[in-house]
């Protein structure tokens, strides 16, 4: 597993519910004593155990989780150049959602041995289908959580829920309703020294 | 001109142009801007009407000033830049358009466009939606900070190999070095051809505080005794702790052989002191070898080691608390 996804749920669980519960989280996976390096691999079952330990330490279930972990990337100011990198994907929320088969390629760019789902996009009528194949288990759950974060990042207003799996994969629906219901927070394409 | 376009030959208002190629001037045959793309204007100002060689400074190819050579380029890549600051850099190739010797320019910033786009303040509209600018944009971002992450996971494990290292190179008793670090400096000496002084120090009665004091005592003696062995040299020798009570010092630099007896004859008077351990007082003694590189046509760390343990136990036997020059 690429250790930005291990790295991703420290930094939640230790940004959002404090040290004491991510030292708690670790010592049950038997993460490494001084964290995750984002530029190394870990086996999966590391990942496994620490969505389980952070379950546990929470008593919550793991979908709930990876979903605030969506959430957690665009929205928490420790993930303002994630956030950035995202935003670059369109100049609207309608725009971004269109560019979403483009993400994975857009992934492997900046990181080209991550792991990333395969999107499929169907437009049917008011409400787009979103499917999300392959990538690591749960990847749908964070795509949630982050699609839902996104929206208010760009000052839409927009249904999102997961429909279920089919075939392996997940399937995310958005009702796309006020493109412009907020107030979007700022994106300049260069970056404020 | 030939090719397809003059067989269907087009006619193409002033708007469309803007929006398939923000980045483009028109060219009248006197080398006036007569018309320029939105983008060029943000980036370049009010410059419809005024003379492209003015507005704009071509640095290559070489002499090229006036139209004549500039529709001579024949869509070669120009290198070229606003004359005004911030001297914004781009690039661009000119295709000469109608009969009487006009032409366009179709302009892009090339490499340096982070730069432009921060110093011009664009957005996503002012590029033409084909335009792989946000892309690019998007890499530079993405790369750069993926690098500040492998510089820091570097910087992270340098001080992690470093700390590793140390903590080969240190007798975790007394802090000083070990036998491993010992070698390794000894070999250093050798490469480099320095002249140097080698010291083995063994204590003398050490084993008489270990058995009646117990190892916490013996402990105690050992770091005072390193504490004065470190404070007797200087700053660039060696001090190793190489087993149980003894001691190596490695002094570069020193030829003369009564200047290093007289300081081990000065850390052994030291080590005489009573060192004191609570209630009890240790009373401990130490013989020393020397060995003088500069006495070796062709010194090897092995030979003068074991020279040093033989001029040891000549002290030893002549009665202890002396050194002996091997």
């Amino acid at each position: 597993m690429h250790g930005l996804v291990n790295r991703a749920i420290q930094c939640f669980l230790r940004d959002t519910y404090g040290d004491a519960v991510w030292q708690t989280v670790a010592a049950a996976a038997d993460a490494p004593r001084e964290g995750f390096e984002a530029m190394l691999r870990y086996p999966p079952a590391t990942t496994e155990a620490l969505l389980d330990a952070a379950a546990a330490a929470l008593d919550r279930s793991r979908d709930s989780i990876l979903e605030d972990l969506g959430t957690y990337l665009v929205s928490h100011p420790n993930n303002a150049a994630l956030r950035r990198l995202l935003r670059f994907g369109g100049v609207s929320f309608a725009d971004f959602l269109h560019s979403l088969e483009d993400l994975p390629g857009r992934a492997r760019l900046a990181v080209p041995d991550l792991n990333v789902p395969v999107f499929e996009l169907e437009d049917r009528g008011d409400t787009l289908h979103l499917t999300c194949r392959g990538g690591s288990p749960g990847a749908g759950l964070v795509l949630l959580g982050l699609l839902r974060a996104l929206a208010d990042d760009y000052g839409a207003l927009a249904l999102i829920d997961h429909a279920g799996d089919d075939e392996g994969g997940d399937i995310i629906t958005i009702r796309l309703l006020d493109q412009s219901h907020g107030e979007a927070r700022r994106f300049a394409l260069a970056p404020t020294a | 001109m030939d090719g397809p376009g003059d067989v269907f030959p087009l006619l193409i208002g002033q708007s469309a142009l803007d929006r398939l190629m923000p980045m483009h001037v028109r060219l009248a045959p006197n080398g006036v801007i007569a018309a320029a793309g939105p983008t060029v204007r943000k980036v370049a100002g009010p410059i419809v009407g005024r003379p492209f060689f003015e507005v704009f400074q071509i640095r290559r190819p070489a002499g090229i000033g006036d139209m004549r050579a500039l529709c001579a380029t024949s869509g070669e890549r120009i290198r070229l830049a606003l004359a005004a600051p911030p001297c914004t850099a781009l690039r661009g190739f000119a295709v000469p358009v109608g009969a009487d010797g006009g032409a366009i320019v179709k302009l892009s910033f090339g490499i340096g466009l982070a730069d432009a786009v921060r110093d011009h303040g664009l957005t996503d509209s002012d590029f033409a939606p084909t335009d792989l600018a946000v892309e690019m944009l998007y890499l530079i971002e993405a790369k750069g900070l993926v690098a500040d992450e492998l510089t820091r996971l570097t910087e992270r494990l340098q001080g992690a190999r470093d700390a590793a290292e140390r903590q080969a190179m240190t007798d975790t008793l007394t802090g000083l070095f070990n036998r491993r670090a010992l070698e390794a400096s000894l070999d250093r000496l050798i490469a480099a051809r320095r002249p140097f002084a080698l010291m083995h120090i063994d204590l003398d009665r050490f084993k008489e505080v270990n058995d009646t004091l117990g190892h916490a005592a013996g402990d105690h003696v050992l770091t005072e005794a390193a504490r004065i062995m470190l404070a007797g040299t200087r700053g660039g020798d060696t001090v190793a702790r190489i087993g149980g009570d003894e001691f190596v010092i490695l002094l570069p630099g020193l030829t003369d052989a009564g200047a290093v007896e007289r300081i081990a004859e000065r850390i052994i008077a030291r080590l005489e002191l009573p060192i004191t351990f609570g209630e009890h007082t240790c009373r401990i003694s130490a013989s020393a070898g020397i060995v003088m590189s500069t006495a070796y046509a062709d010194p090897e760390a092995d030979r003068l080691l074991s020279d040093a343990d033989r001029a040891l136990y000549a002290s030893k036997h002549g009665g202890r608390g002396r050194a002996t020059l091997g």
